[in-house]
């Protein structure tokens, strides 16, 4: 092997064998604004994630990430506005608590705590968008496949997660 | 899944005449709903498929099976509604969850398998278990998932669990608490969904089975509904013994004696799985009585008459459920006792949902214990 392909291997990422299915929901007014900021700027980054629009954060009760879970998802990340800049004011705060009880469920089934996330984005922060998920989407590909992906009926559909050609996309 | 015909003629419900006391009796239509078990009954009996099926009203049943105990044609109408729920499971019919389908989704994984849950967390060196085998199964249910849930609600599911794993103990049983147990499936079962069910079922029962338990004995009213009927025929040999923990430890009174410095007044809450669906209405009362200290006091309706929590199954619930949960807390209240005791989480799970009225609040508020709770504070 020449010194050549040798560096070439260091420093470009080797395909991987399996992308990871996640669930991004993202609140109206910032995280999914973020979202659209990060196509916008055309930064490239891991297009293995299915974004949910909801309007507020605080409306992402626990059942919605269990479902997602419950049909597939191999992660979910769950963003909203920082605190202060809430468009209801409170909905973050509400999105806490909510999260609290989700991560507590989430630990009792025996799923990993890295499946799991929750993240502030702001509507100017495309760049961080692209860095979440991509940060996101490398530690649940070294979690693996979720025990509960394509077991019984109504499982995440084929889509970006089963492409293994690691492809990047823009976002929003 | 069983056909129409075939669930008329398991229920008996062809032998309704139509008098129409299961709808005067029910207590969803008593608070004004257009909840009507005799038409759903009809509609059965005349092959009306599609009316049962279409709207999911058939969600808004209790199973709380008082109508049962009225019917004079002896029509199990709460088997009908569960036979029924599964035809329309079938139709692809959901109920509305009043917690967002959270639940069902926990109990869907449960059934789907392949994690190993991380449910013993709350055993605390104090408390002798055995993750495996032993004489004595004890089933703790799905209370250590009710906590994480729930916590803003006063008390906690899972003190119940631990006072009966102390009163185990105190009486020299270590039992097996298994990290390996799943959801018994009860309310998948009474959300129409057979398959869930049976894999839960099947998982459970070898677990019981392998432990090499000759009596299992458990907490919460429904698991112990799910196992004494619904799992009978999942055991190839013979089951164990199953009692409910006021059974188990009403046997064995003697052992523990119980003395309270402080004299107080209960008033018991008969759940619906344990009173109505299962016949145990004593050992509760004979176990609160052999208390020194300890009053009962019965609320106006009591035993076979025993008023529903109003989401025994997750399902529906809407302010009729509001309306039954505030007038029995009021029934409670009535007593002047100072504890409602009862038997199963969701009953201190739905009493406390509604004591959190900022209206009605203070006209309703109790303070909740479960039997094993009030029994083990009681031991000095």
């Amino acid at each position: 092997m020449s010194a050549a392909t040798k560096r070439v291997q260091q420093t470009a990422e080797p395909a991987p064998s399996w992308n990871p299915s996640l669930v991004v929901f993202a609140c109206n007014w910032c995280s999914y604004a973020g979202a659209d900021t990060a196509g916008v700027a055309r930064l490239q980054y891991q297009p293995h994630f299915r974004i949910i629009r909801v309007m507020c954060s605080g409306r992402i009760h626990p059942g919605f990430v269990l479902r997602a879970f419950e049909r597939g998802a191999d992660g979910v990340l769950v963003s909203g506005c920082h605190f202060g800049d809430c468009h209801y004011i409170f909905g973050n705060h509400r999105a806490v608590e909510q999260f609290e009880k989700t991560r507590n469920i989430v630990k009792l089934l025996g799923l990993e705590d890295g499946r799991l996330r929750l993240e502030w984005i702001s509507a100017a922060e495309g760049v961080r968008f692209a860095q979440v998920i991509n940060e996101f989407t490398d530690q649940v590909r070294k979690l693996g496949p979720s025990p509960f992906a394509g077991k019984g009926k109504g499982g995440m559909p084929a889509g970006n997660g089963d492409e293994s050609h690691g492809g990047t996309g823009t976002g929003g | 899944m069983v056909e129409l015909a075939q669930a008329v003629k398991r229920t008996n419900a062809w032998a309704c005449y139509d008098c129409g006391k299961c709808t005067a009796t029910c207590p969803i239509s008593r608070a004004g709903g257009s909840y009507s078990p005799r038409r759903h009954v009809l509609a059965s009996n005349l092959g009306h498929r599609q009316e049962i099926v279409k709207n999911g009203s058939l969600f808004s049943c209790l199973t709380c099976s008082l109508c049962d105990q009225r019917c004079p044609a002896r029509v199990d109408y709460t088997q009908l509604v569960q036979l029924l729920r599964e035809l329309t499971h079938g139709a692809g019919v959901e109920p509305e969850c009043p917690h967002g389908g959270a639940l069902q989704s926990v109990m869907r994984m449960m059934a789907k398998g392949g994690a190993q849950q991380d449910r013993l967390g709350w055993l605390d060196g104090g408390l002798k278990t055995d993750p495996a085998k032993g004489e004595v199964f004890y089933w703790t249910g799905c209370a250590m998932y009710y906590d994480a849930f729930f916590p803003d609600l006063p008390g906690s599911a899972l003190g119940g669990t631990r006072a009966a794993i102390r009163l185990m103990n105190m009486l020299g049983v270590t039992p097996v608490v298994s990290p390996g147990e799943r959801c018994c499936g009860h309310d998948l079962l009474w959300n129409g969904d057979r398959q869930s069910f049976e894999m839960l079922a099947r998982h459970n029962v070898k677990l019981v089975v392998e432990s090499g338990a000759r009596t299992l004995v458990v907490s919460c009213a429904e698991c112990y509904r799910t196992w004494k009927i619904d799992y009978e025929r999942f055991f190839d040999a013979r089951p164990p013994r199953m009692l409910h923990i006021s059974e188990f430890l009403a046997e064995r009174m003697a052992g523990l004696k119980p003395g309270l410095k402080a004299k107080r007044k209960v008033t018991f809450q008969d759940p619906c799985r344990l009173g109505r669906h299962l016949g145990v209405y004593e050992p509760p009362r004979q176990l609160l009585g052999a208390i020194p200290g300890v009053e009962i006091v019965e609320m106006k309706h009591s035993r076979k008459a025993a008023a529903c929590c109003a989401g025994g199954t997750w399902t529906n619930c809407d302010r009729y459920a509001k309306q039954i949960q505030v007038e029995r807390l009021r029934e409670a209240r009535a007593t002047g006792a100072e504890v409602l005791v009862t038997a199963c989480p969701k009953c201190r799970i739905h009493f406390g949902c509604a004591m959190k009225d900022p209206k009605l609040g203070g006209d309703i508020s109790i303070e909740m214990k479960d039997l094993a709770e009030i029994v083990a504070a009681a031991i000095v």
